[in-house]
């Protein structure tokens, strides 16, 4: 009984307590070692005596006391542990609202320090910012148990040499946009999932969105931190209308809307709002968000305003290019302007090295020309995505598509 | 999945007596303490009864009953609206709140989704 309620005590608590650590000892390694303490030790005393009614409290008083014994074993002669002690522990508040926070954001920094390779940064953002345990991480990942702990071992060997210590830098813009690039590649990696058999993997999603709204809350004032939150959170909105029981993609045109959450596109709509009072609405992610209220604005299909969208991509193309945004401003301009203004869009992407084994660039050329009446061609770029998907479920939409395109050529 | 946490009125809230700013300050604590969690998703707090109305249907007639309505610690005082892991992690949290604010009562319930009503 009490173990459970230390699985759940650590996924609420050891964020907070890891971070704290981590400001008195500055280590990583040394940090979480010590919560691990903290938490075995919780274990022990809970175990006989029953959990205190504020768990929290007792939690971050032992974390304190253990830091403080480390640092007086450790280094007496360099005096540090005096600075430390000078707080008495006993007296030890939880809730220091903005060191707190502090502490919450060097830990989420740390974690996405740009020395790390991103597949480390994601592994280790979610084992320490989310509280995750190795398992968890790597279920979420589809990636053996193993290979995670391994990751995760090296990611904290690599900031140890590199002598990466708790830090809050006075320019934390470039951090901040590493923590972004991690939240987003953790969404997207659930929201189309590149391996597995289904082609949503909504433990990701929500992982992703818990720190969105982390990241959101320690700085409220970045407008592209709340781009980025409205986007995924409009974008989670339509995770259960975006497949059937059995995992198959269901396309935005032929989703339920009655099944989009309703209570995230209020809130993605209201950061939107939020985003337009600080005046940050030309940033990427803000951008993306806006387009993504394009579709969450429409009660049905026929009635997104396609041509503030393909303006919005415009936009997003001038600012922040990519051969994807193109591929996006070429199904907006299609829908905007007729299939043959988006086929002048797409046609260029055909000679991007980056783009030749893309199946999403076969899927929209199939889509554009079997709307544009050829048939023949929209029937070969679907057998083409099919056979360069990696997701069986996209390859199954693919095939189909490719064989009503048959049908309608016959 | 999503829990909601309710709390309870007191007959003080029902009165009209405003919240003290410490009382504000502590809910404006735990709102950030929630947010720094990336678990809340929406919360308000509700008016004293005065300002309500109840609905009693019986046999298809509705009577309307203004408020203020009796026993104030029956009364909703507000909620919050979690995304979580399971029921424990909610009480979690709801712990946090009980403590901190000092209400009597907090009501932790599962919000039903689409897939639940299948």
């Amino acid at each position: 009984m009490t173990d459970d309620r230390i699985d759940v005590l650590w996924r609420v608590e050891s964020p907070r307590v890891i971070a704290r650590l981590m400001r008195l000892v500055g280590d990583l390694d040394t940090a979480e070692e010590l919560a691990q303490d903290v938490f075995v030790s919780a274990i022990e005393k809970w175990r006989s005596e029953g959990v205190p009614d504020n768990p929290a409290a007792w939690l971050n008083t032992t974390a304190k006391f253990l830091a403080i014994d480390r640092l007086r074993r450790r280094d007496v002669q360099r005096g540090k542990y005096r600075l430390v002690a000078a707080s008495e522990p006993e007296t030890y508040e939880v809730s220091e609202d903005q060191t707190l926070a502090d502490d919450l954001l060097g830990l989420i920094f740390m974690a996405c320090h740009p020395i790390l390779s991103p597949d480390a940064r994601s592994a280790l953002t979610l084992k320490l910012v989310c509280g995750l345990s190795t398992e968890d991480v790597a279920r979420a990942f589809l990636t053996p148990v193993p290979t995670i702990a391994q990751r995760i071992v090296r990611a904290k060997k690599t900031l140890a040499a590199a002598k990466v210590r708790f830090e809050l830098p006075d320019d934390r813009k470039p951090r901040t946009d590493a923590v972004r690039e991690v939240i987003y590649l953790v969404f997207n990696e659930g929201y189309a999932a590149t391996s597995g058999d289904r082609w949503i993997r909504g433990d990701l999603c929500a992982e992703a969105l818990r720190l969105g709204r982390m990241l959101a809350a320690l700085t409220p004032n970045d407008t592209e931190t709340l781009g980025l939150l409205a986007l995924i959170e409009i974008q989670a909105s339509r995770l259960r209308a975006r497949e059937t029981p059995d995992g198959e993609p269901i396309m935005l045109d032929d989703q339920d809307r009655t099944r989009w959450d309703r209570l995230l596109i209020r809130r993605g709509l209201a950061t939107l709002d939020r985003i337009e009072q600080l005046g940050g609405t030309t940033g990427p992610y803000a951008l993306q968000a806006a387009i993504a209220s394009c579709h969450a604005r429409a009660a049905r299909y026929e009635d997104t305003d396609w041509e503030r969208m393909t303006a919005l991509y415009d936009g997003l193309a001038r600012i922040s290019p990519s051969p994807v945004v193109e591929l996006n401003r070429a199904v907006a301009t299609a829908r905007a302007f007729g299939p043959a203004a988006g086929l002048e869009v797409l046609e260029p992407l055909f000679a991007l090295p980056s783009l030749a084994q893309y199946h999403l660039l076969n899927a929209v050329a199939g889509d554009l020309h079997c709307r544009h009446g050829d048939h023949a061609t929209a029937r070969e770029h679907f057998l083409t995505a099919a056979a360069r998907t990696q997701n069986a479920a996209d390859r199954s939409t693919m095939q189909r598509r490719a064989s009503e395109c048959a049908a309608g050529h016959s | 999945m999503r829990y909601m946490l309710m709390h309870y009125e007191t007959q003080a809230d029902e009165d009209g007596v405003k919240p003290t700013p410490e009382t504000i300050a502590k809910v404006g604590e735990y709102v950030q303490e929630l947010s720094m969690s990336g678990v809340l998703l929406a919360g308000e707090g509700v008016a004293s009864s005065k300002q309500g109305a109840r609905l009693e249907v019986e046999n298809g007639d509705v009577r309307v009953i203004d408020g203020p309505f009796a026993e104030a610690k029956e009364l909703i005082g507000g909620f919050a609206i979690l995304e979580v892991d399971s029921l424990a992690e909610a009480i979690e949290h709801a712990r946090r709140y009980a403590l901190l604010i000092g209400v009597e009562r907090v009501d932790v319930r599962k919000v039903n989704e689409f897939d639940d009503l299948q």
